[in-house]
């Protein structure tokens, strides 16, 4: 792959050395730089990933497009579904520097091969889930995302300033949402602390696994990929939230939870993690769903992107 | 005249730019705020805001089906130009929903609706079918996407050849509304083109699709162009186009279209009663209004 | 747990270890349309600016759709598009052993392979 030639240089320990100066020095590395096939690799997986949860992200949500209560939500809701699918755009295309292929790397979601996060394989049971998926997850993923805007891969640390931006207006709007619920009716506070029971424990194993059953995290924090480890963002994520809480009046249900007033940080209980497991298998409520609407977009609509191909190619040439 | 018509026009642009990157109608405001909403001299009121359930209804029925699409269109790049279109129409919908509340035009919609309900929203999800004055070109089911192009196709010619008429209504308002409107619409029309020329002149399966959409859509045409008794008083006071007077232009479109995209031109349908616009709907309306209104119905007293 | 879970990289932890495939598959049946990369000048008296990319099947939809993902249809700015594989970059620089060509084929766009895989050894 990397064969010699007479004029470059080809000592691939001298460009391995100059890789790791380079993330020493927390620059960025570009497309056409030379890198470690496990740093290519590695990006790959993360980036696709990523971008597969924005696309799938766009289904618990979405299936309340239709029915959301007021045209203002509706519009509000649609802006937002519309920017996942910009956010999935976004990452693809930086995926698409390390030599991937979009229409690929969407076989690979579809044939189960590449996952996505598992917690949108959980259901959206009431229009109390809108809010809170925008407050809690959207939340978590803004702890998750904002250390990437510094990633070391540059394609994909400005693909994460723009999504970072985009995602504080879905958590505002969420937890707008929730706030206007709470001063509604009995029943529509009752669906918000509903809501908030159901995804608070799915919003914390977003954070992954804990530090010490992490075993290629080193690696990923060493290359810069990684800038935190999924503990601390966790912790990170918890402290923010638990005021949020308090503001909106709603309890987490947790009660274990409480501040350290030694080191003012929340301490929280044990997180099941046989049902992250579970659902990660594939064995969520909705991962089935998910994927097989994926896959009629692809394979219901495949006329329509042959046909325009088949248009383009007869009319090569001719004015655009 | 002029003078409050830009405060109008102005009152409109805020609300659009006024929301950083975010579409129309995501902000806080009610579509309306900070407009004035007096009637002009020698117009109707109910007649109005009747004509503006017309409009609205097309674009708020519109903009429910092509959200049918989000997470199901081909290819991504049309799944966020389909919520594009989707979020210009409901912006239209709520500007003349929210105009016909403010002339007094609710219906029954009051008597289900809480006070805490703004007009928009009254009108939108507490009227039943038959208060609805949208058109069957836009009820109708999406079909595959070949049909949902040649619908927008011809529903967005229309639309566009109204609004633009329209920006010389005597009610400011409508005025401004057309005015802004006749931007998206010309992106909307344009864009379905776009699709209708690839599919129509594409691979032998996408014209056969495509021609079998076009062919759906086109009977919808009969009871587009019959002006109802609203309408012509309006004509008359200078507010309201005549739906009669823009049929050439959109044959003239269709037609070119059609004819590029190697597709066959049926013939123009007979006008009939405008039955639409009289309140009378098939059961694709009733089905698609039951899954719009479901929500805000078990909750009328809640807000959101 | 035996795979990695990372979760960095957006809404949650999800498995990046070996065990799933990076390496493109051949295109079986379907004709996927061409990368576009996108360039946009925000307002007048800047640089049109590298923005990201999309795919679509020509020139015209390409600048639509640009306009529409990566502008939300701001009417006020300008946008370029041009495919991919029509970017001729600057030849690498001895100097900095950072752009090192005969290594990064495979780091490129999927549309740049062509060329560089029919030359063999270069």
């Amino acid at each position: 792959m990397s064969a010699p030639t007479l004029d470059r240089p080809t000592d691939e320990a001298a460009l391995q050395r100059q890789f790791e100066a380079t993330i020493a020095a927390d620059r960025r590395v570009e497309p056409r730089d030379w890198m470690p096939e496990g740093y290519r690799r590695t990006l790959i997986r993360q980036i696709a990933q990523h971008a597969h949860s924005e696309i799938i992200g766009m289904q618990p949500e979405g299936d309340w497009l239709l029915a959301a209560p007021s045209l203002r939500r509706k519009a509000i809701l649609l802006a937002k579904v519309q920017d996942e699918a910009g956010h999935g755009m976004y990452l693809y295309s930086a995926a698409e520097t390390l030599g991937a292929d979009r229409a690929d790397l969407t076989d690979k979601l579809i044939e189960k091969k590449q996952k996505y996060s598992s917690i949108f394989n959980y259901p959206t049971l009431t229009y109390a889930d809108v809010g809170v998926i925008g407050w809690l997850v959207d939340g978590a993923a803004i702890c998750n995302q904002v250390p990437l805007c510094r990633s070391s891969y540059g394609p994909y640390a400005r693909a994460m300033i723009r999504v970072c931006k985009e995602e504080s207006f879905h958590q505002r709007q969420g937890y707008e949402l929730l706030m206007t619920m709470m001063r509604g009716t009995p029943e529509q506070r009752a669906m918000v602390q509903d809501a908030v029971d159901r995804w608070w424990w799915p919003s914390l194993m977003m954070f992954g696994p804990p530090d010490d059953d992490s075993p290629n995290s080193a690696q990923s924090m060493a290359w810069g990929i990684k800038r935190h480890s999924n503990d601390e963002l966790r912790q990170r994520y918890v402290d923010m939230t638990v005021p949020q809480a308090e503001f909106l009046g709603v309890t987490l249900p947790d009660p274990e939870l409480r501040l350290d007033p030694d080191t003012g940080r929340h301490r929280f209980g044990a997180i099941d993690w046989s049902e992250f497991k579970a659902v990660l298998a594939g064995n969520g409520p909705c991962n089935d769903e998910r994927i097989a609407r994926r896959r009629a977009a692809r394979d219901d609509n495949a006329w329509v992107t042959e046909a325009a191909t088949a248009y383009a190619e007869k009319h090569a040439g001719a004015v655009a | 005249m002029v003078g409050h018509q830009e405060t109008v026009y102005d009152a409109l642009d805020h609300a659009h730019g006024g929301e950083g990157h975010w579409a129309f109608g995501t902000g806080f405001d009610e579509p309306l705020a900070g407009v004035d909403t007096t009637v002009p001299d020698g117009v109707d009121a109910t007649d109005l805001g009747s004509y503006c359930l017309m409009l609205g209804d097309d674009a708020l029925v519109l903009a429910q089906r092509l959200t049918q699409w989000v997470t199901a269109a081909p290819e991504l790049e049309e799944e966020v130009a389909v919520a594009n279109t989707a979020l210009d129409l409901l912006g239209q919908a709520r500007l003349l929903l929210a105009r016909a509340g403010s002339v007094g035009v609710l219906g029954r919609s009051r008597t289900l609706a809480t006070e805490s309900v703004p007009d928009e929203d009254a009108l939108a999800y507490f009227r039943d079918p038959d208060e609805f004055r949208s058109t069957g070109l836009v009820e109708a089911d999406n079909g595959d996407f070949g049909q949902t192009m040649a619908r927008l196709l011809v529903a967005a010619t229309v639309r566009l050849a109204v609004f633009a008429r329209l920006r010389e209504s005597r009610d400011p308002v409508l005025a401004a509304i057309a005015a802004k409107g006749v931007h998206e619409l010309a992106y909307h029309r344009d864009h379905a083109a776009r699709w209708v020329l690839r599919l129509g002149d594409g691979t032998p399966e996408s014209h056969r699709r495509v021609q079998a959409g076009v062919d759906a859509v086109w009977p919808h045409l009969a009871e587009l162009f019959t002006a109802t008794d609203v309408e012509r008083r309006l004509v008359a006071a200078g507010v309201a186009v005549d739906p009669a007077d823009v049929r050439d232009e959109v044959r003239e479109v269709l037609t070119t279209v059609l004819d590029r995209a190697t597709l066959r031109v049926r013939e123009w349908p007979a006008d009939t009663p405008p039955r639409g616009r009289l309140g009378e709907h098939g059961p694709e309306l009733t089905e698609l209004l039951g899954t719009l209104q479901g929500l805000a119905r078990q909750h009328p007293a809640a807000t959101w | 747990m035996s795979t990695d879970v990372t979760a960095e990289g957006g809404h949650g932890a999800v498995p990046t270890g070996p065990e799933v495939p990076t390496t493109p598959a051949p295109s079986v049946s379907r004709r996927d349309w061409p990368l576009y990369e996108v360039f946009v000048r925000g307002k007048r008296g800047l640089n049109h600016v590298h923005v990201g990319s999309l795919h679509a099947p020509d020139d015209e939809m390409a600048v639509h759709a640009a306009r529409d993902v990566y502008t939300r249809r701001n009417e006020g700015v300008s946008i370029w598009v041009v495919k991919a594989a029509d970017i001729t970059a600057s030849s690498p620089d001895e100097k900095d052993p950072m752009f090192a060509p005969s290594g990064d084929k495979v780091y490129r766009h999927p549309t740049f392979y062509e060329i560089p895989e029919n030359v063999p050894h270069m």
